[in-house]
């Protein structure tokens, strides 16, 4: 595994220091009981719907595409945390975890995943295409790097309406590298929109290594020619992400304009079903998820504050698989869309 | 009534609409302090400052993403494209973004924006400067499509488009900027998809768009010369498009030909033809005609881009043509 220059998650055993500037004084709040049960079952359902996803997948419920966030599951569950009622969200393809984490039903996402009726998008969308105007929730998109413009827009029309809500935009190592971004990024820096670009940089772009894609990997500093602030934040732990995403609402909220956080994050599983993921070894994959995961950082610390017992630790995962089990059934015994489903809702 | 350029109809549409409504605002590229290249905005800025008529920097992808969002989330984002030319810059955002979203998202957002651009040529633009490309953007469902001729129709097409809850492309030409005409006094709105008779005839059809319908007027007086009483339809709309206008000439004329100022292969003038096949075969009783340009760039030179250029004389041997 090629160590990243900057603030690789491998080099921080607790970690979380954002490494460019003195961010929330270099220091985080440690989370409250209530916080990391929360988190902890947040970010279990993302991992143990995923795992759902990738079985129905292998036995051929789910067809096209479907990327997995297992591991990253920390990003969008310390984010979310930090939101209001109407702050947006918007993300590329590997979006499963995000409409969870905005409140998006468990039924609905695995329902769409299997292209049935009950599916969020009716089974018209799919894994990458699903929305939700009712939690804010903007997609969902497929082609790499649109969504940061996308996103910049909601942030445009908050700003033309003059809510102080925040458009929280998400895009990976890989999307970083698309034209519009930079052409966002000078928008919203020049009109003090406020987006917060989150990039979550998992290493890999499909099956590309930062290193072998990027002139600048450090992306929290892609910004700068635009006096856009950015920070690396340890997106393996949650209450990292959590402090961070507090700090960047807070800055877009009193009208500083957009800020860039960079998530040092990792994916355990190929960029899509299809990818065996032999760009990596197994060791690299195995040291991140043994040193580093999300969910078993907070599990540790519940128990070890005696938070949570096993016991109350096991509920929480039953529950859990209830409500996943509950998402595949209804996904594999909803029906399939009419054919007349095909003429609804289109535009001449 | 008022006799107004074709430019200041469209101004005069757009602050009409901002009035109207706080959420319409203009964004694009030199249109709020300069004025609009060709002056469509002009004024509107002092009228309205800049947060409703929004200079932005030279980003089409970017701009056309954001006013799809902006579109979804209760604004009516007025986007000008200086050049149809720069339009490719914009199209993930209308063939990936804007046209789909209503279907895959079953009717939960609407898309009400407007993309305004210019093409065509005549002005000795040279080669990215003086395309149509309205065959590209008319191929792609979801997105509508007009091209307005006159000023009465720019002013009343563009303030329906602007309430339109749909994306609409709005095409005008440079050429047309300075025609002048007679606007109805008040809000009067000209349907989106209507085709118009602009003039009556019986032995053949001549179907156009924009700068082409001017050509096609001065070719029916031509043809009045050689003794043919041509019909000239401005179809307004190139999507949806009035087939049933089509139809309804077609079975009085018995001959069609179609202008289109876009290149031929896979032009809309072709899919013009299609549609009457598909709808009139058996009023026809010739092959139907295609006025386009050929399918190479455009040059500079002003004898070599007339000399390309579809006018109204290669629309009148057109007609002659069909009639032989």
């Amino acid at each position: 595994m090629a160590p990243r220059k900057t603030a690789s998650v491998s080099s921080r055993k607790t970690a979380a220091k954002p490494v460019k500037k003195d961010f929330n004084g270099g220091t985080f709040a440690d989370f409250s009981k209530d916080e990391d049960l929360n988190a902890y079952r947040e970010m279990l359902l993302i991992r143990r719907f995923e795992e759902k996803a990738g079985q129905l997948y292998g036995m051929g419920f789910i067809g096209g595409f479907c990327h997995l966030y297992i591991g990253q599951e920390a990003v969008v569950v310390g984010m979310q945390m930090a939101l209001k009622e109407g702050d947006q969200v918007i993300t590329g393809y590997r979006d499963h975890g995000h409409m969870l984490a905005c409140g998006m039903s468990a039924r609905g996402v695995m329902a769409e995943l299997t292209g049935r009726r009950g599916g969020l998008s009716k089974g018209k969308g799919g894994s990458m295409h699903m929305f939700s105007k009712e939690k804010h929730f903007y997609g969902g998109h497929g082609i790499v790097g649109a969504q940061v413009s996308l996103g910049t827009g909601l942030a445009f029309a908050n700003r033309y309406r003059g809510n102080d809500n925040v458009s929280l935009t998400y895009f990976g190592d890989g999307a970083a590298n698309q034209g519009q971004v930079y052409e966002s990024f000078n928008m919203a820096a020049l009109w003090k929109l406020p987006v917060i670009y989150i990039i979550e940089n998992n290493r890999y772009a499909m099956g590309t290594s930062v290193s072998r894609a990027s002139a600048q990997t450090d992306f929290s500093q892609r910004g700068a020619s635009f006096n856009i602030p950015g920070y690396q934040v340890d997106g393996m732990d949650v209450r990292a992400v959590k402090a961070a995403a507090d700090e960047a609402v807070e800055h877009c909220r009193t009208g500083k304009g957009p800020i860039i956080l960079e998530m040092l994050t990792y994916r355990y599983r190929g960029h899509s079903m299809s990818d065996p993921a032999k760009y990596r070894s197994k060791d690299e994959v195995q040291k991140m998820r043994s040193e580093h995961d999300p969910i078993e950082q907070v599990r540790a610390r519940l128990l070890e504050r005696k938070w949570a017992s096993e016991d109350e630790l096991k509920q929480i995962d039953k529950d859990v698989r209830d409500v996943v089990a509950d998402s595949a059934d209804f996904a594999q015994s909803d029906p399939e869309p009419d054919a007349s489903e095909l003429y609804t809702d289109i535009l001449i | 009534m008022a006799l107004m350029r074709y430019a200041e109809a469209l101004n005069a549409a757009l602050r009409e609409e901002m009035l109207a409504d706080p959420s319409v605002f203009l964004f694009g590229e030199d249109i709020g302090r300069y004025g609009g290249v060709f002056k469509v905005s002009k004024g509107l800025m002092e009228e309205f400052g800049e947060s409703r008529v929004r200079d932005t920097p030279i980003s089409e992808q970017a701009l056309t993403a954001m006013a799809v969002t902006a579109a979804m989330t209760g604004t009516r984002p007025v986007l000008e494209i200086m050049y149809a030319d720069f339009v490719p810059l914009t199209l993930d955002a209308l063939v990936n973004q804007a046209s789909i979203y209503n279907y895959i998202w079953n009717d939960q957002v609407k898309m009400p924006f407007v993309l305004r651009t210019q093409g065509g040529g005549g002005a000795g633009a040279g080669a990215q400067h003086s395309k149509a490309l309205d065959s590209m953007l008319a191929h792609i469902p979801g997105i509508k499509v007009v091209a307005p001729s006159t000023p009465a129709d720019a002013k009343g097409m563009l303030k329906a488009a602007i309430r339109d809850d749909q994306p609409v492309v709005f095409l005008e030409h440079k050429l047309l900027y300075n025609i002048r005409g007679e606007v109805p006094d008040g809000d009067v709105t000209v349907p989106l998809g209507k085709a118009a008779t602009v003039r009556d005839g019986n032995d053949v059809s001549i179907f156009a768009t924009s700068k082409m319908v001017v050509e096609a007027r001065k070719a029916a007086e031509l043809l009045a010369a050689d003794g043919v009483s041509a019909e000239v339809i401005d179809l307004r709309s190139l999507r949806p498009l009035d087939v049933n206008a089509i139809v309804t000439s077609i079975a009085k004329t018995h001959h069609a030909v179609v202008v289109n100022e876009g290149w031929r292969f896979c032009g809309y003038a072709a899919e013009l033809s299609a549609t009457i096949m598909d709808h009139a075969f058996d009023e026809l009783d010739a092959p139907v005609a295609r006025v386009t340009l050929p399918d190479m760039p455009i040059p500079y030179s002003e004898p070599l881009e007339v000399a390309m250029l579809p006018n109204a004389e290669k629309i009148r041997a057109a007609a002659l043509a069909t009639l032989k």
